[in-house]
């Protein structure tokens, strides 16, 4: 059989630039093929430590309830210590946490995860983090995956020198911060695209 | 415990902006505060790691994935995944999306007047090689209308998530195909504002990759974050 002909004339390469490819919103159609059975349930009956729930509602600039939003958690266990080759923390890990979650929205713009209440983590220069666990969302409507941070209400102490906290205007602060549900082990945080009460997003 | 290696901050030229009002579900959740700047500490220089072990044989073959081969072009959609320094992003999840032939998802928000094929889902799974490279067989998608304007359509694509090695490295993008009559009207291809960077997120013919007799090759390489300097190797 004959040989594949060269192109006729030569095709335009794409310039070769390592530079991020550009982000694009992950649309209205992803339920079929992000979520996972797991997502939600970042904890097993044996992992260590204070068990927990988070949860809070995502809205939009109207104050409406975004219902396509795909939220991801990343965390450290109980201990303080992430399960990832660069965390190289003389603390233990834990065989039943991995510290990531992944949840679409429902119908109300809520969002729920069952964990464990991470320990802290070192910042820069061996300052310490208060306990926090990182969020990533992502929706229809945003072209670009957006960050955060949820802290916990009742570590007040530790929050009052969070490194990153700090870098939060006061007036804004609360947005970060999950308030427990008295009597539940069930934090809350909502998270506000646009508007009052927006949400601090972190350009990281 | 040793200070983490930070990443590049974000070149932000070659990125969509929050808000672009052409397309209309970004006026009401773009943030309307600038992004705090914060230092890149072990919980952004980490993330989620997955192992070979959840990814089915199937998961990156999408015409195999039903009892009968779905119906449409069959294409080979392969690439690297490489970090801003150029080098290859081994061992991370790659998952895609997209709609039918015929240019309807199987979603159930999808209501479009298409046929849905029974044959095809349109979602896959794989994790990238230790060269940063992956392969997909898929069927290529069809343009779909929505109702971002009087007569939208979106150029055919297929949605691709990345993890990376790190929660810095998330990316969610779409690629798409060479030479679409569409990009011209289609305010998400162009909230991507600058045309080299737009340029990026079209894959390209491929005649190496084409399996003759079988199916046309499309290349999509894909570069996510990479860090600020490289780390001494001993």
């Amino acid at each position: 059989m004959a040989e594949t002909p060269s192109p006729k004339s030569p095709i335009p390469s794409a310039e070769t630039l390592y530079v991020q490819t550009p982000s694009q919103t992950v649309g209205p159609f992803f339920h079929y093929a992000l979520p996972y059975e797991a997502g939600p349930y970042l904890a097993s009956e044996r992992t260590e430590g204070e068990h927990i729930t988070i949860e809070g509602r995502v809205t939009d600039g109207d104050g409406r309830p975004v219902d396509d939003a795909l939220i991801e958690i990343w965390q450290a266990n109980a201990h303080g210590r992430y399960n990832h080759p660069e965390d190289d923390q003389d603390k233990p890990l834990d065989e039943d946490f991995g510290g990531f979650g992944r949840v679409p929205t429902d119908e109300q713009g809520m969002y729920r995860f069952y964990t464990v209440k991470p320990g802290a983590v070192p910042g820069l220069h061996n300052e310490m983090q208060a306990p926090h666990i990182n969020i990533c969302i992502l929706a229809r409507g945003v072209l670009k995956r957006m960050a955060t941070r949820l802290y916990f209400a009742d570590e007040a102490e530790m929050n009052r020198v969070d490194p990153v906290l700090n870098l939060v205007p006061e007036e804004r602060r609360s947005t970060l911060i999950a308030e427990r549900l008295e009597g539940s082990t069930v934090y809350r945080l909502d998270i506000s695209l646009q508007g009052e009460n927006e949400t601090v997003f972190f350009h990281i | 415990m040793s200070q983490p290696l930070p990443y590049l901050r974000e070149q932000t030229a070659g990125q969509p902006n929050y808000l672009h009002p052409d397309y209309r579900s970004t006026v009401k959740r773009s943030p309307s505060q600038p992004l705090l700047v914060i230092p890149h500490t072990l919980s952004e220089v980490t993330g989620p790691v997955y192992g070979h072990s959840r990814i089915g044989p199937l998961d990156a073959d999408l015409t195999r994935q039903h009892e009968g081969e779905p119906l449409g072009e069959r294409i080979v959609v392969s690439g690297r995944v490489l970090d801003e320094n150029g080098r290859p992003v081994p061992n991370t999840l790659v998952e895609v999306w997209q709609c039918n032939a015929a240019g309807r998802y199987i979603h159930a928000r999808d209501q479009h007047p298409a046929p849905l094929d029974p044959n095809f889902t349109g979602a896959g799974r794989v994790v990238t090689d230790e060269n940063g490279e992956y392969r997909f067989i898929t069927i290529k998608p069809g343009a779909y209308p929505w109702k971002n304007h009087h007569n939208a359509w979106r150029p055919a694509h297929i949605h691709f998530s990345l993890l990376g090695p790190s929660f810095i490295t998330r990316l969610v993008t779409q690629m798409y195909f060479p030479g679409d009559p569409l990009f011209a009207f289609d305010p998400i291809f162009n909230s991507v504002t600058d045309p080299k960077a737009a340029a990026r997120m079209i894959s390209r013919f491929d005649m190496e990759s084409t399996v003759p007799e079988w199916a046309l090759g499309y290349k999509f390489d894909i570069v996510l974050r990479g860090r600020e300097a490289t780390p001494m190797e001993d």
